[in-house]
């Protein structure tokens, strides 16, 4: 067996796309959060930490000295990194009262399984390497032949022909199935970890969690059905294939349910108005309270990756993926007359388009959490049970009928 | 023509890639942070957080309420039906009326479940 090296190179372009998306934007959201309750509380917020910049002044007997009067705080940005470094520099202390091995393991498995769920979310439009460096500008520039002729015999099939790679990290057929089973998972972090921590608050937190999750998984996976009956596939690259066209997005053809599905999903993530678990002024922490330093924020990590992490599915499942409404592979088509675009340009158009339409998505569910109360526990249980899953239910067979009809003719 | 890698390697490396970035974190908490021996410390230390008072027991793994575990017999059920589900739409649209007539039959026996667990009280929160 050959190994095939353009495949790996992709594949590890694509991991450190993903790890550095992920991580980074985890730690832009604390901010992004600070800010917007600054913003809603008409404060002005986040902006206490800052670089002294040297400035020159008049010393009292002549001459000049430095001042380090000026800051600059890069409006509040400097907060995510001074999380980050108190929470590097503060006491990992595990209780005696513990289970160690399960106490560990824990947060662990909240990181990993936020990070593993995105493998499967495509990102970027399918890439032809051969073709990176032609189009107009770049063609000229005598200087990048040797780097054109090397891509093509890289990523080329040996025969002369070019492939063609998706920006994603693994392109599984079974897509959502995955991401359903992977984000399952993070259940047994929360349980886990209210059990071994032997605190009746962690105790109660972690059940909380466990049994408010599982609730939700119900009507989570239900309310998305009735897109993979219309789309005939579980494929998250070939659902946003046929998101082309804007009449084909998740979106349009069932708005209802990107309501049902943003909230199942932020139910999930335990956040307000869903955050019963973590309960502040019931709980302390919940499930997380005997955590201390980094274990603690390996929990606050995963919540605030997780919030990019359903900004991504929710991309993908409803709002087009990768995709620019009127953009296709050859440039922009409106009607007859079509804008011709280089492949660069579109596979760059496509990577912003998706991480922007990523960002308003986190601000919106950062929005939600800022403007709802939370829910008492009976009332969470009811909404799951009683309201989303019945709405989801018929919702799945009015799409059948509909979806039948339609096809019937 | 876009290539289907159906490959699984990706995602192992991301697993192991995500878990070494959670392991880089703690091994740098762990040369960047205070070491103290617990005993050291405040008696406080040693003892499960109840907000500052006296813990009223030191073994907080105890037996819990039964309606936790209603709630996860619920989830089995309905999780199932649900995965039954997406092999039928997947090829729904070759399935035609049958399909339909199939959901329906399938819907009735869920909502029978549903009814009967909601009359029963199985779905209030007490």
């Amino acid at each position: 067996m050959t190994l095939d090296w353009a495949f790996l190179l992709i594949t590890a372009v694509n991991l450190v796309a993903v790890i550095g998306l992920l991580l980074n934007l985890g730690g832009v959201l604390t901010w992004v959060e600070r800010k917007q309750a600054a913003v809603m509380a008409n404060r002005i917020g986040a902006n206490r930490c800052y670089i002294p910049v040297p400035v020159p002044a008049k010393a009292p007997g002549g001459g000049w000295k430095v001042r380090w009067s000026k800051r600059f705080t890069l409006v509040g940005l400097f907060h995510a990194i001074a999380d980050g470094m108190k929470m590097l520099t503060k006491e990992d202390y595990t209780p005696p009262f513990v289970n160690r091995f399960i106490y560990n393991l824990a947060p662990f498995i909240a990181f990993v399984t936020v990070f593993a769920t995105f493998a499967v979310i495509p990102f970027g439009g399918p890439v032809e390497p051969a073709r990176l460096l032609d189009g107009p500008l770049l063609s000229g520039i005598g200087a990048l032949d040797g780097a054109r002729a090397w891509l093509a015999g890289f990523f080329g099939d040996g025969s002369g022909a070019a492939r063609t790679f998706r920006l994603q990290l693994a392109d599984l057929d079974i897509g959502v199935l995955y991401v359903f089973a992977v984000s399952g998972t993070g259940v047994f972090a929360a349980a886990l970890a209210g059990w071994s921590s032997n605190n009746k608050f962690s105790l109660l937190g972690g059940l909380r969690a466990s049994a408010q999750m599982i609730s939700y998984e119900v009507a989570l996976g239900l309310s998305v059905i009735g897109l993979f009956l219309i789309h005939g596939t579980v494929d998250l690259g070939r659902i946003v294939d046929q998101q082309q066209s804007l009449w084909m997005w998740g979106i349009v053809l069932q708005p209802h349910m990107f309501f049902l599905f943003l909230a199942a999903n932020i139910a999930e993530n335990k956040r307000i108005p869903f955050d019963m678990p973590e309960g502040e002024s019931e709980l302390v922490a919940g499930y997380f309270t005997e955590y201390s330093a980094m274990k603690m924020g390996m929990f606050m990590m995963s919540e605030f990756v997780a919030i990019a992490v359903i900004a991504g599915l929710v991309t993908t499942l409803f709002f087009g993926g990768y995709h620019v409404p009127f953009l296709y592979d050859d440039g922009f088509h409106f009607g007859e007359s079509v804008v011709p675009l280089s492949h660069l340009t579109v596979v760059v158009l496509r990577l912003a388009s998706f991480t922007l339409k990523v960002l308003v998505l986190c601000w919106f569910q950062i929005l939600i959490r800022w403007t709802l109360p939370k829910f008492r526990y009976d009332q969470v249980m009811r909404l799951g049970w009683k309201m989303l899953l019945p709405i989801s239910l018929a919702n799945l067979v009015l799409t059948a009928g509909i979806a039948q009809i339609v096809n019937a003719r | 023509m876009v290539e289907q890698h159906n490959h699984y390697l990706p995602v192992l490396a991301l697993v192991v890639a995500a878990f070494g970035v959670a392991a880089a974190m703690l091994g740098i908490n762990a040369l960047l942070g205070p070491k103290r021996r617990a005993a050291d410390g405040p008696a406080v230390k040693l003892e499960p957080f109840e907000c500052g008072s006296v813990p009223i027991q030191l073994d907080n793994r105890r037996r819990v309420s039964v309606k936790f575990y209603l709630v996860a017999i619920l989830f089995v059920m309905f999780d199932l039906e649900v995965v039954l589900l997406y092999p039928w739409a997947v090829v729904y649209r070759d399935l035609g009326w049958f399909g339909f007539a199939e959901l329906l039959a399938f819907m009735l026996s869920v909502v029978v479940g549903l009814a009967y667990a909601w009359r029963k009280g199985g779905l209030e929160w007490r």
